[in-house]
């Protein structure tokens, strides 16, 4: 089933790679929404609903991990799976993203396996 | 993989770190790019008027930075976006500037206790060579060179502490 996403990272480019990964994981994708950091993702939210967060940490303004925290509080994103996908690659952060909502964890660089071999299982639990 | 502090009394020039520098440089191109880098046969030097800095600040400190040609650059900005070289156009500085990040990120993953205990600024790019970088420290940087089809990549790491 096509699904919507939203890649949040401050890099152009590698929001690039990030939609072009998920559609070599087979994931068909009706609508693509991109946002360089959270405070942008937030607002992307409050009028588009989405079934799939990728979200970098390090960015400017509002970080991954800030933006994360408040996503219990917007409608739009109750119940959607966060994965992140981040240079920062600490057990520390690993687990700080977990206890902040976050449902996967990729660390770049990476390869468009491991984002079908992260992203395809949270889909699955969340259908 | 030892610690940092093991790293550092292990090798206090820490020329340990260069093969590591250069596994987390070839992972990035090999994984994101899709292409294997080699080794250059010659010292020659070329024009490197893109660089690309990342700042290391916490545990590590100093500067990481990956210098090329513009046409690896381009080069690098095509692979990454999918695109011809002829189609790139603004996103290069954007794309070498998230190499560089991902090397230096990498680089840290690599050494226990450095991921968690290190942060990376933003990357910085500068157009042009007719520059000189000084740094807070006497120590030469460690350094890796390669090549990105068949254009040189200089990788160097300065460490300030």
């Amino acid at each position: 089933m096509p699904i919507r996403a939203l890649i949040v990272d401050d890099s152009s480019v590698m929001r690039k790679i990030v939609e072009r990964s998920l559609a070599q994981a087979g994931i068909v994708l009706s609508q693509v929404f991109q946002a360089g950091n959270g405070v942008e993702a937030l607002a992307l939210l409050k009028d588009n609903p989405v079934d799939l967060i990728l979200c970098d940490i390090n960015m400017p303004v509002m970080d991954g991990l800030e933006f994360i925290k408040k996503l219990p509080g917007v409608e739009n994103a109750k119940g959607v799976p966060v994965v992140m996908i981040t240079t920062e690659g600490s057990e520390a952060h690993v687990v700080q993203a977990l206890s902040c909502g976050a449902r996967g964890y990729i660390r770049k660089p990476f390869t468009p396996e491991q984002v079908k071999e992260h992203v395809l299982p949270v889909l699955a639990r969340k259908s | 993989m030892k610690s940092v502090s093991e790293m550092l009394a292990a090798n206090s020039s820490q020329e340990n770190w260069i093969p590591l520098l250069e596994v987390a440089t070839r992972e990035v191109f090999e994984r994101m790019l899709g292409c294997q880098l080699s080794v250059p046969a010659g010292t020659e030097e070329t024009c490197l008027d893109v660089t690309a800095m990342v700042g290391l600040a916490g545990q590590l400190c100093g500067v990481l930075s990956v210098r090329c040609e513009a046409k690896a650059a381009a080069l690098m900005a095509s692979r990454m976006l999918g695109v011809a070289l002829d189609k790139v156009g603004p996103e290069v500085s954007d794309a070498i500037g998230e190499v560089c990040n991902m090397v230096a990120g990498n680089f840290k993953n690599k050494i226990a206790g450095l991921a968690e205990g290190c942060m990376l600024s933003p990357p910085t790019v500068i157009t042009g060579s007719d520059y000189v970088m000084r740094s807070q420290t006497d120590s030469p940087p460690l350094e890796v060179r390669l090549l990105f089809e068949g254009l040189l990549l200089v990788i160097s790491l300065q460490v300030h502490s």
